[in-house]
């Protein structure tokens, strides 16, 4: 066991000395900490620059009705003819002009009316104006039907649907997908460990047998020792990497926050917030957040980490088990591919079911049976899961079997890469087929 | 004499291809042993096996009279033939790591490969990348890894391929040094020749069989053939019939004149010698008269046809 100790050492400083790993390891939050600013910033300047648009109104029929927002405003222009407005828009170098003609009924009236503009306006200005204009519209119809103003009012109040669950509590909108979302994000964080890190452990058995020093260790060690010393030593280089990529990136962005003066609760994207726009959050903004808040402390955290680390030990272990025998088959990197992509597709599968199926109806029978497989169930359950386990949640028999399928594969699939791997690294010169592999499993 | 390592019919099949069958050998302790054949023949599985990296289907492998044992490992040291060692790892960290695997407290094999540096003169090299080195200073360092957790077994696949002539030697020597200190060595090489002169014990693999093993000098008094090179100093060529009238074939006549010898190969029709150097003597002054002793590589083929002949 010491020699394991050894050989888990000996990866872990083999990888974390790596020039492009430390360079990946400076660079990365820098460039996402870059990235975050210059999103600010831009966000910023988009902002503060709001467009101008005249309006020539040659009607009554909307008087007031164009009133300056934040990106649009607007300077109403009177007594005047169409080409004297052109002409002023053009020399006080205004984004737009619209014109109204005066006629008749306000019908008439919006089938002539046109916005001059030097450039082809954008749809959000465009859509701003035919909202005002159709609103108009809207009330002028209705009362030439004879609804009178006040009852117009009153039909055109908004409305929202409010949820409730039978035992009484208020159920907000968007919280299946914001549960959803977190749990994706775990799931995500998963598969793009597997893949990066798997991927590590399959380079680095690569050069042990290109530079052929795999038959000096396997004549000190059992090679299932060396496969699980160096699955362990790079997964705690990766989790190293995550470590400093997390502090750092979050000094970083604390620097440039006191520094630069920008807010990041203007771009900060929170899943409550995710999950809000998606239901289309009520106009009330500030007593939801407290309600989306309340129900985002009543994800079972503690279950949901637990798991994570469950579901994540397990499924890369698995994972990098067979990129192991898959480096140990080949001589070389462009050898791997038809081998790869058999690992890769669960893993899309699982990340693909979990945004299609799982955030819509989290515990359907196709949610249920990907997270029961189990080179799926590690991203498909912790979609699932922040939903709570037992009554309306995950039940518990669920869970238990997925965690007993993943445990069997678990060890099934560490046993055949083992084989696989124990024959491979002596294996020189030949691209390998599946038949060959499957011999191998019998040596 | 305790034997070091003893195989019992050993045998192993890779699906249907036979990659040894049925070998028995007795590797005497404190000897080089030459495990000698061609490519293909089988040596390197048998190493493979007396170093556990894969294991029998038939037979066992005794080492020192107990079954192999995966703790045995750490009193085996294995050279293979393809070298290597890690690229962009630093010498004396990779050698202290290699040395730690084979169970030499950290402590010690510092002090042991400090030893090992000053002797082959190679301490600068301590902090230096493999890849900094040329091929043969890595295999310097590849030798030293080998046998510096002092090995009681050390095996040599094709142990002096990729080495110049000079460190070749230098390697010999390093050899010589450790079997005097009780070390017992096996040679595996295709090359029969190179390590002709070192072995005392031989055996000869072919087509996974043992065909032949021994004691070295035994197996080549026992493929003597009654062959002589004479040479004689005689002023004019000789007339050699009376040789032949004793039975002796000539196998070759060359007369220098201008030196005045006579070069011969007989084939003596025994082993007695007294009667032909007797008749030699009277053709001339006898100033070399030596027996041709068949080569490894000759034992190898003559033995090869034999049995193929036999069936």
């Amino acid at each position: 066991m010491d020699k394991l100790g050894l050989i888990i050492w000996r990866e872990y400083l083999a990888k974390v000395r790596n020039k492009s790993f430390i360079i990946m390891t400076i660079l990365s939050p820098l460039l996402i900490v870059g990235m975050i600013i210059l999103i600010a910033y831009l966000t910023k300047i988009n902002d503060s620059e709001s467009r101008i648009i005249a309006v020539l109104d040659q009607s009554a029929f909307f008087e007031d009705k164009f009133q300056p927002g934040k990106a649009i405003s607007y300077v109403h222009f009177e007594d005047m003819d169409l080409e004297t407005a052109q002409d002023s828009v053009k020399a006080l170098q205004y984004d737009g002009l619209l014109f109204i003609p005066n006629a008749a009924n306000a019908d008439v009236v919006a089938q002539n009316i046109f916005f001059y503009s030097e450039d082809n306006p954008s749809t959000g200005t465009t859509a701003a104006m035919e909202s005002v204009i159709q609103g108009v519209l809207r009330e002028k119809r209705m009362q030439n039907l004879g609804v009178s103003n006040d009852t117009f009012q009153k039909i055109e109040k908004e409305f929202n649907l409010k949820l409730a669950s039978f035992d009484g509590g208020v159920n907000l909108k968007g919280v299946n997908e914001m549960k959803a979302f977190i749990g994706g994000a775990f799931g995500y964080a998963i598969m793009m460990f597997i893949i990066i890190y798997g991927g590590f452990v399959m380079r680095s058995v690569i050069e042990e047998k290109t530079s052929r020093i795999i038959e000096v260790i396997i004549s000190s060690v059992k090679p299932f020792y060396l496969m699980l010393g160096k699955i362990i030593g790079t997964s705690l280089a990766g989790i190293t990497q995550f470590a400093i990529w997390m502090v750092s990136s979050g000094a970083l962005l604390f620097i440039c926050v006191l520094l630069l003066g920008i807010n990041p609760e203007a771009f900060y994207l929170s899943p409550e917030m995710a999950g809000a726009e998606m239901a289309q959050l009520p106009s009330d903004l500030d007593e939801n957040f407290i309600a989306y808040a309340q129900e985002a402390l009543q994800i079972p955290w503690a279950l949901l980490l637990l798991s994570f680390i469950v579901y994540f030990v397990l499924g890369y272990l698995i994972y990098s088990s067979i990129y192991a025998a898959i480096g140990a088959a080949v001589d070389n990197e462009t050898d791997t591919q038809q081998f790869i992509f058999p690992i890769i597709l669960p893993l899309m599968l699982g990340i693909y079911i979990g945004f299609f199926s799982v955030f819509g109806n989290p515990h359907g029978p196709i949610a249920v049976g990907f997270s029961l497989f189990p080179l799926t169930s590690p991203i498909v359950m912790l979609m699932r899961l922040p939903g709570g386990i037992g009554e309306g949640g995950v039940p518990v028999w669920q869970l238990l079997l997925s965690l007993i399928l993943l445990i069997i594969t678990f060890l099934a699939i560490v046993w055949l890469a083992s084989k696989i791997y124990r024959v491979g690294i002596l294996m020189y010169g030949k691209k390998p087929t599946y038949r060959e592999l499957y011999k191998w499993l019998k040596y | 004499m305790q034997n070091m390592l003893v195989a019992d019919t050993v045998s192993k099949f890779y699906g249907k291809h036979k990659a040894l069958s049925d070998v028995s050998l007795e590797i005497p302790e404190n000897s080089i042993y030459g495990l000698l054949g061609p490519n293909g023949a089988g040596k390197t599985t048998f190493i493979r096996i007396i170093n556990q990296i894969t294991f029998p289907d038939e037979g066992q492998v005794l080492f020192k009279g107990k079954p192999l044992h995966p703790k045995d490992v750490a009193r085996i040291g294995y050279l293979p033939e393809e070298r290597g060692l890690y690229k962009s790892m630093k010498v004396g960290e990779q050698a202290l790591y290699l040395s730690q695997l084979k169970g030499v407290p950290k402590a010690e094999a510092k002090k042991r490969l400090k030893e090992w540096f000053d002797r082959f003169e190679i301490g600068p090299w301590w902090n230096k990348k493999i890849q900094e080195l040329s091929k043969g200073m890595a295999q310097k360092v590849q030798f030293i890894v080998t046998v510096l957790h002092e090995p009681e077994l050390l095996i040599f696949d094709e142990p002096f391929s990729g080495f110049d002539p000079i460190n070749a030697n230098i390697i010999k020597n390093e050899i010589l040094r450790l079997k005097e200190k009780g070390t017992s060595i096996i040679f595996s090489t295709h090359r029969m020749e190179s390590v002709e002169e070192l072995c005392e014990h031989i055996a000869l693999i072919h087509k996974s069989e043992k065909i032949l093993d021994g004691k070295l000098s035994d197996i080549k008094k026992a493929y003597r053939k009654n062959r002589f090179m004479v040479d004689v100093k005689s002023e004019a060529e000789p007339d050699l019939n009376i040789l032949s009238e004793k039975g002796v074939e000539i196998v070759q006549n060359e007369f220098d004149a201008k030196e005045e010898v006579l070069h011969l190969t007989l084939q003596l029709p025994c082993k007695e010698t007294g009667e032909v150097l007797h008749l030699l003597s009277d053709l001339g002054t006898v100033n070399r008269f030596e027996e041709v002793v068949p080569t490894v590589n000759e034992i190898f083929i003559q033995t090869v046809n034999e049995r193929e002949q036999h069936g």
